[in-house]
């Protein structure tokens, strides 16, 4: 300010203030540059590390493999020029590496974890692991082969020392080729899980399947109740617009557990279907712990997404333009799907995004309601989260969802176009 | 005279804290359990006369154990351990003592001798399943059916195999562990050759095939509070859960709902305490009051779970507000005992994960 002030005065200077000119004005864009920047910050801050780091270590969790190399390095450099090929024992001196691995592994209480992660791999390596590294103490003189495989004859199995060096890389596809239902089998091939044992391909598949068939849902339901919230007078469409936003403020565990009682064999709907005589006592529906459970109550709590920018882009047309259309001789239906539903198709684009990908990482409402059909890939990641602590099959099943909404979120860029899309 | 005893040092102590150090004098203890009744258990036998015995702490409870293994390797990762002392089930036990997230206990050391002078390690016998694991009960999975919706009482597990004896619903919990036992054993199985068999592919593929004649029967849960809530809505007419929740549902609730112990399934439940816990010395005065032998047989005065020691065995008396008596209820007395199976820790550390891969892919076939 001050520098444009003295600028103004010395005016016939123009030409030699022109560059203190610039200065200043360089000097207070960057002031301004550093305040927005300073403005944003505490949200870069909050988003990168509650968002973008955690997503790098999923990203990195399901390829790293660095527990083996670093519990057994002495076995797995003995390992490297030995023939897995050849149906025979490896070398003495893998034998003794382990040995002395095991000593270590036993020290910092690491075994049962490159034990359990082997098992993975190969069922029976847990115990293996588990009980060697309690008994390997005893070992203390050469030949170190058979000492080990007195202690254990499992390690008389060439298959365990064949999984040992195919999985002593420091990364390893092997969490996706298991999140895609196929695995490497001992002798180096990728072989696909046979059709009946597949878990994960048919997840994925009912995961985007029942989610596409709620946004439909949500946008069925949803479309004529936001064209009845733009279209009523205010006062009205506000009392609607709080029954709409209501169940928003009830606990999502409270919504699902009434579906339950609602729509449970002895519950209230099938009761009174039974009580007005249109069912036989021994025919009620079956209406929940399968996929129609986990698609009735989802499409109730997910509907507020699709109503509400709906409802704001259909705000915003203009009644004219219909009238305009019937005033030029179209009937009410064709002014409808000619000129009014185009204008709504950026707040469909929206909802549907919204609901879509809010379905698709939904946990605890098919963990409840969903049976067997009606489970989502999310309810297998809390499983291997929590229960079988598979973190790296975890990761990589997250990654896979992740990369599925991503192309999906490109393929709609690609059709609709992604400025197309209006929240309000 | 011996928990009096126990009682005035622990009082002593806390006074002694409490004076002496003004950063001791409020000191918050996390511990981590189940939630419910079995929390509500401990609670009233445990948390409430150990706070009323030591002002200068208080419990605060945490109803994580169905993920603590979990939540525990991650503090592990991270270097912060906020927890100081975790109620786990056996098997989760031996898994964070195998990795080194709980810490070696020396049982003798650290916990109170039965009133006979018999030492704890002893009192606790084989239930020790672990040198990490202090165990505090025994539990049981197994049967509640509904008296008013079975034509013919079940007498075996092997009923809930018969849908012509007992037609109708039955829920089973959604993992393969019980559930896979129980075919076999129903299959015809010598209970003694069941995971012998369960070690290859073909005695699972047995059992998932015994069970898949009742699949589209099954409601499955994995919540302990499910089949309670399904039996008393009738929408089940026979389903698994533990024993402790037939047992309210039973006595507490009044329902028409009748046990069938038959091959339950015995688990232990205990403390560990995590490696790293930031209050240590008052975790350690805590575990010697709340495991002592009065205090385990006080918790069977809230819920029907059997006390690990066995000198509490003789304490155990009636219900808190039902008066009635407890023992007949217990999992482990010789009425409810004559058939049943110790979950095999061993076995479900190695073939859980390929074996529950398998049920999983025939759940959804």
């Amino acid at each position: 300010m001050v520098a444009i002030a003295e600028t103004g005065k010395q005016e016939p200077l123009r030409a030699a203030s022109g560059e203190l000119l610039k200065v200043s004005l360089r000097r207070s864009l960057r002031r301004q540059r550093l305040q927005a920047v300073g403005l944003v910050l505490p949200l870069f801050l909050f988003i990168l590390f509650t968002f973008l780091l955690p997503i790098g270590d999923m990203l990195f969790r399901s390829v790293e493999n660095q527990i083996v190399g670093e519990t057994l390095p002495r076995t797995v450099a003995a390992l490297k020029d030995w023939d897995p090929g050849a149906q025979e024992l490896p070398p003495e001196e893998a034998f003794a590496a382990m040995v002395a691995d095991l000593k270590v592994a036993r020290e910092q209480r690491t075994a049962s974890r490159v034990g359990q992660r082997l098992n993975y791999e190969y069922s029976g390596m847990s115990s293996l692991f588990r009980s060697s590294a309690r008994k390997v103490r005893r070992i203390e003189d050469p030949p170190f082969r058979e000492a080990l495989i007195e202690m254990d004859e499992d390690w008389a199995d060439p298959a365990i020392w064949k999984v040992i060096k195919q999985f002593s890389g420091n990364f390893t596809p092997g969490y996706f080729l298991a999140a895609l239902d196929a695995q490497r089998t001992v002798d180096g091939e990728i072989a696909m899980a046979p059709s009946d044992q597949r878990i994960y391909l048919p997840l994925f598949w009912r995961t985007l399947a029942l989610s596409a068939f709620i946004t439909l849902m949500t946008f069925l339901l949803g479309f004529p109740i936001a064209h009845l919230l733009a279209t009523v007078p205010t006062r009205i469409s506000n009392l609607l617009i709080i029954m709409v936003l209501l169940p928003f403020w009830t606990s999502l565990l409270v919504r699902t557990t009434s579906w339950i009682a609602l729509l449970q064999k002895e519950g209230v709907i099938n009761d009174f279907l039974v009580g007005i005589g249109v069912l036989a006592d021994d025919s009620r529906l079956t209406m929940i712990h399968n996929a129609a459970g986990t698609v009735i109550a989802m499409t109730h709590i997910l509907l507020p997404f699709m109503v509400l920018p709906l409802y704001s882009v259909m705000k915003t047309i203009s009644p004219s333009y219909v009238r305009a259309a019937q005033s030029l001789g179209a009937k009410p239906a064709y002014a409808f799907w000619k000129i009014y539903f185009p204008q709504t198709v950026p707040g469909i684009g929206a909802g549907a995004i919204l609901v879509f990908i809010l379905a698709i990482g939904y946990y605890i409402t098919p963990e409840l309601v969903g049976g067997t059909s009606g489970t989502f890939i999310s309810n297998r990641i809390a499983y291997n989260i929590s229960s079988s602590l598979n973190w790296g099959l975890a990761a990589a099943l997250g990654t896979i969802l992740l990369g599925l909404v991503l192309a999906l979120y490109l393929l709609y860029d690609k059709i609709v176009g992604i400025d197309n899309m209006k929240l309000g | 005279m011996k928990t009096c005893r126990t009682a005035l040092i622990a009082a002593v102590a806390g006074a002694a804290l409490v004076g002496g150090a003004g950063v001791a004098s409020a000191k918050d203890l996390v511990m981590v359990s189940w939630g419910g009744a079995y929390s509500a258990s401990q609670q009233n036998a445990y948390h409430d006369p150990y706070m009323k015995l030591n002002p200068g702490i208080t419990i605060i409870n945490d109803d994580s154990s169905n993920d603590a293994v979990a939540k525990l390797r991650a503090m592990n990762e991270v270097g912060n351990v906020t927890w100081d002392l975790v109620d786990v089930v056996a098997a989760d036990a031996i898994r964070l003592c195998d990795e080194g997230l709980a810490m070696e206990i020396d049982h003798d050391k650290m916990l109170a001798p039965a009133p006979d002078g018999t030492p704890a390690s002893e009192d606790f016998g084989d239930l020790i399943v672990s040198e990490c694991f202090i165990p505090q009960i025994v539990y049981s999975t197994t049967f509640g059916y509904r008296t008013d919706l079975v034509k013919t009482k079940p007498t075996s597990v092997c009923d809930v195999f018969d849908l012509a004896k007992i037609p109708g619903k039955r829920s089973l919990e959604k993992r393969p562990i019980n559930n896979v036992e129980w075919a076999l054993i129903c299959d015809g199985v010598d209970p003694k050759d069941v995971y012998d068999m369960l070690e290859t592919d073909e005695g699972v593929d047995r059992a998932l095939a015994k069970l898949s004649t009742i699949k589209d029967q099954v409601v499955w849960w994995t919540k302990g509070a499910q089949t309670p809530q399904l039996l008393a809505d009738g929408e089940v007419v026979i389903g698994s859960t533990y024993n402790g929740r037939l047992f309210s549902l039973i006595e507490e609730e009044k329902q028409p709902v009748a046990m069938l112990w038959d091959w339950q399934v015995f688990d232990l439940d205990g403390w560990i305490i995590p490696k790293g816990t930031k209050n240590l010395e008052e975790v350690q005065k805590y575990l010697y009051f709340a495991t002592d032998t009065q205090r385990l047989a006080d918790q069977a005065k809230f819920i029907s779970y059997g006390p690990a020691r066995k000198s509490s065995a003789p304490l155990v008396g009636k219900h808190a507000s039902l008066g009635i008596d407890m023992a007949p209820h217990m999992p482990t007395d010789p009425n409810n005992a004559k058939t049943t199976l110790l979950y095999n820790y061993e076995f479900w550390a190695d073939y859980r994960d390929d074996i529950d891969e398998k049920f999983q892919a025939w759940l959804i076939q």
